[in-house]
């Protein structure tokens, strides 16, 4: 009995939930006889890794999943061209606890640590150095793809056939990815060099992200997103880079885990503009320079196991968008507007403009321009009106939505953001599919 | 933020028999982390080969493997020795095999209780006692060795397994009281239900149920300190010493 079944099975945002099928390999070897049996006794199949997208691109309760988390090996490492070959299921929190010490790095890292390469490169992830770096598919030397007839495909850029450009950002749909070979980053420090400077308004935060991305490996900004009027969009700016000299320390494991869901009422308005206004005191107390290690740098939130029982039973949504660089400011002050008169509050604004570095990703969600992050507890209907709401802004602004950040996006939006989508459904594996294929796929 | 420090000295030096095992895998990761030498013994060595190459990208000295039927030794000594030979000496012996095996079959069929008694006592047996020999010998080292809460008390759903590992207990325990007054230690650690390939089968929810790498922390600390018996996770010690003091009129007629 590979496949069990499983009565909770959710996604980071844990709006859904759905009792599941679930196998979980522990030899890359064994795969192939896991998709065999999944063959004959389900509908579809879907590989998953650490399940942090937030959405239902995770969930396949029509069919069933392979939980990949299990398959983490290393294969090899050079140190000498930083290139490292791994099982898909592979944390980046392992990669860096292994590879950190030898003065190596993750090119491109999401917010959290504990996603899996398989997952990172089914999402094209991007962070704070998309600027410079672009995404994580910009790294990817050559993957494994077996797909559900058995054959496993060795891909790489190189690939004519559209494959691999199909995976990457592929949301698991192209077939199971095995393993990845992945050009690491060599690093002298662990420590960063970071600045954290306060600006008034949006003029003010384009104006230092336009002054930083030449010098900064790193640019991000937070922005109070209940602050109204001539205060809209006031927020924190943060960039740094690896520091020069330094010691070659991992981090350490994560801190303190939330329990249990918190219970409804511990978030509403007034608990979110406390954070908010602690979160910007803080951060105007910290302003300037700092030297800090990489952990709290790229991974705030992972300092709490389980973050996301903050939002309670009825989870969350995240919304995370990108509009072209000619309407970013008024898009973004736009949304910003809709959220203050809303009242819906969130707890963390992030933002931040993309470089125009191509990804080889088919559906990749970076492009050039500005990307706005944003958390709303789910309070059913108010919530979701307010995310339609963002929805008539970003189109409009001829923008699109991040499908790992997704659990809702109208499918004519998904395609009007993703004018190759008909070109990667030719790519799908027959025998893959998710909630979110179904719901904005052919 | 402190500077890492290398290994001082010579690089430990560690033997683990029943290499592909869950918790012995999640324990070699954490000595592959330190720097240290591993020997990783079992049958399969597609398996044991893979393994070792993760362990030699989280920081191994070495990571090497050898091929032996450890149910079924023919010499444990020579065997042994050999193993430590590769090795350059050994430091820390792990005894992580086993098998969980089918109660319901073995009260059946008596070949498959065989199977359970011959994997989990004889042969673990037959190691652990050449292992103390060879601790001996050197006057230091360690030897830790998987048991179970199972063998804690027999209970109708695995008392075969149970007993096997009950057994194994008495002689692990007896090794350490020979070693008290000498140098080299003996720990068993005593794990709950774990999540590993061993029982994939089972549902495996709730709270008292351990990941690999929580289990493999308290096998790494018993290898340098605490008592003859660790339970893994710690809380177990006290769940099975009121499983153990349970009067039989009561215990027989709960459903554990």
């Amino acid at each position: 009995m590979v496949f069990a079944p499983t009565s909770e099975w959710t996604s980071w945002g844990r709006v859904n939930r759905a009792p599941h099928h679930v196998a979980r390999p522990t030899w890359r070897q064994d795969i192939p006889a896991v998709v065999a049996e999944g063959r004959q006794r389900f509908p579809s199949l879907l590989p998953v890794g650490l399940r942090r997208s937030y959405g239902d691109s995770v969930l396949n309760p029509a069919g069933a999943v392979i939980d990949m988390t299990g398959v983490d090996r290393m294969i090899a490492f050079d140190p000498a061209t930083g290139v490292l070959r791994a099982d898909a299921g592979l944390s980046f929190d392992a990669l860096l606890r292994a590879l950190v010490p030898r003065g190596f790095f993750l090119p491109v890292t999401p917010g959290t640590r504990f996603v899996t390469l398989g997952g990172a490169v089914a999402n094209d992830v991007h962070g704070k150095n998309h600027h410079g770096a672009g995404t994580i598919g910009c790294w990817v030397r050559r993957l494994g793809l077996l797909r559900s007839d058995g054959r496993e495909h060795d891909l790489g850029p190189d690939d004519e056939t559209g494959l691999f450009a199909a995976t990457i950002g592929g949301l698991g749909l192209t077939g199971i990815i095995t393993w990845v070979e992945l050009s690491l980053m060599p690093i002298t420090s662990t420590m960063m060099d970071v600045e954290t400077i306060a600006f008034d308004d949006l003029d003010g935060f384009f104006a230092l992200a336009e002054a930083s991305e030449q010098a900064f490996d790193y640019t991000v900004a937070w922005v109070d997103c209940l602050a109204g009027g001539a205060r809209t969009g006031r927020g924190l700016f943060t960039r740094g880079r690896h520091a020069a000299a330094g010691p070659l320390e991992a981090g350490k494991a994560g801190g303190p885990t939330i329990p249990m869901d918190f219970p409804g009422f511990a978030l509403n308005g007034l608990s979110i503009r406390a954070f908010n206004a602690l979160y910007a005191w803080n951060g105007r107390r910290t302003a300037g320079n700092s030297i800090q290690h990489y952990q709290p740098f790229f991974y705030p939130l992972d300092a709490i196991g389980q973050w996301n029982r903050m939002y309670g039973q009825r989870g969350m949504f995240q919304y995370q968008s990108v509009v072209p660089p000619d309407a970013a400011r008024d898009a973004t002050a736009a949304m910003l507007r809709a959220i203050a008169s809303a009242g819906e509050g969130s707890f963390l604004a992030v933002l931040k403009t993309f470089g125009d570095r191509p990804s080889p990703g088919m559906l990749s969600f970076p492009s050039p321009g500005t990307t706005l992050a944003l958390d709303f507890p789910n309070r059913g209907d108010g919530t979701l009106a307010l995310l339609a709401r963002l929805d008539a802004i970003v189109r409009e602004a001829g923008g699109k939505l991040y499908p790992a950040k997704d659990g809702r996006i109208p499918r004519d939006m998904f395609r009007a953001g993703y004018p190759g989508w008909e070109r990667f459904a030719s790519h799908v594996d027959p025998l893959m599919s998710s909630m979110f294929w179904n719901r904005v796929g052919p | 933020m402190t500077e890492i420090t290398p290994q001082p000295g010579p690089r430990l030096r560690v033997l683990i028999l029943g290499g592909t095992s869950g918790i012995a895998e999640a324990t070699a990761r954490l000595y592959a982390a330190e720097g240290a030498d591993i020997l990783l013994v079992g049958r399969d060595r597609t398996k044991l080969d893979t393994i070792a190459a993760d362990l030699g990208v989280r920081g191994a000295g070495r990571a090497e493997v050898a091929i032996s039927d450890l149910a079924a030794p023919a010499d444990a000594a020579a065997e042994l020795s050999g193993f430590a030979a590769t090795l350059g000496g050994v430091d820390h012996i792990l005894v992580a095999y086993g098998i969980l095996g089918d109660q319901a079959e073995a009260a059946r069929d008596a070949a498959a209780a065989e199977r359970i008694m011959t994997v989990n006592f004889n042969s673990a047996a037959a190691w652990c006692l050449a292992a103390a020999n060879l601790l001996e010998s050197q006057g230091r080292g360690s030897l830790v060795v998987l048991g179970s809460v199972a063998g804690d008390r027999g209970r109708r759903q695995n008392f075969v397994y149970g007993a096997a590992k009950a057994g194994l207990a008495a002689l692990v325990e007896g090794i350490a009281h020979r070693f008290a007054a000498t140098g080299p230690r003996a720990v068993l650690v005593k794990p709950g239900p774990t999540i590993t390939a061993m029982t994939a089968g089972m549902t495996r929810k709730g709270l008292l149920w351990a990941k690999p790498e929580a289990v493999a922390a308290v096998v790494r600390r018993a290898a340098d300190k605490g008592g003859p018996v660790v339970y893994a996770p710690w809380f177990w010690r006290f769940i099975m010493l009121i499983i153990r003091f349970l009067p039989a009129s009561i215990f027989n007629r709960l459903d554990i």
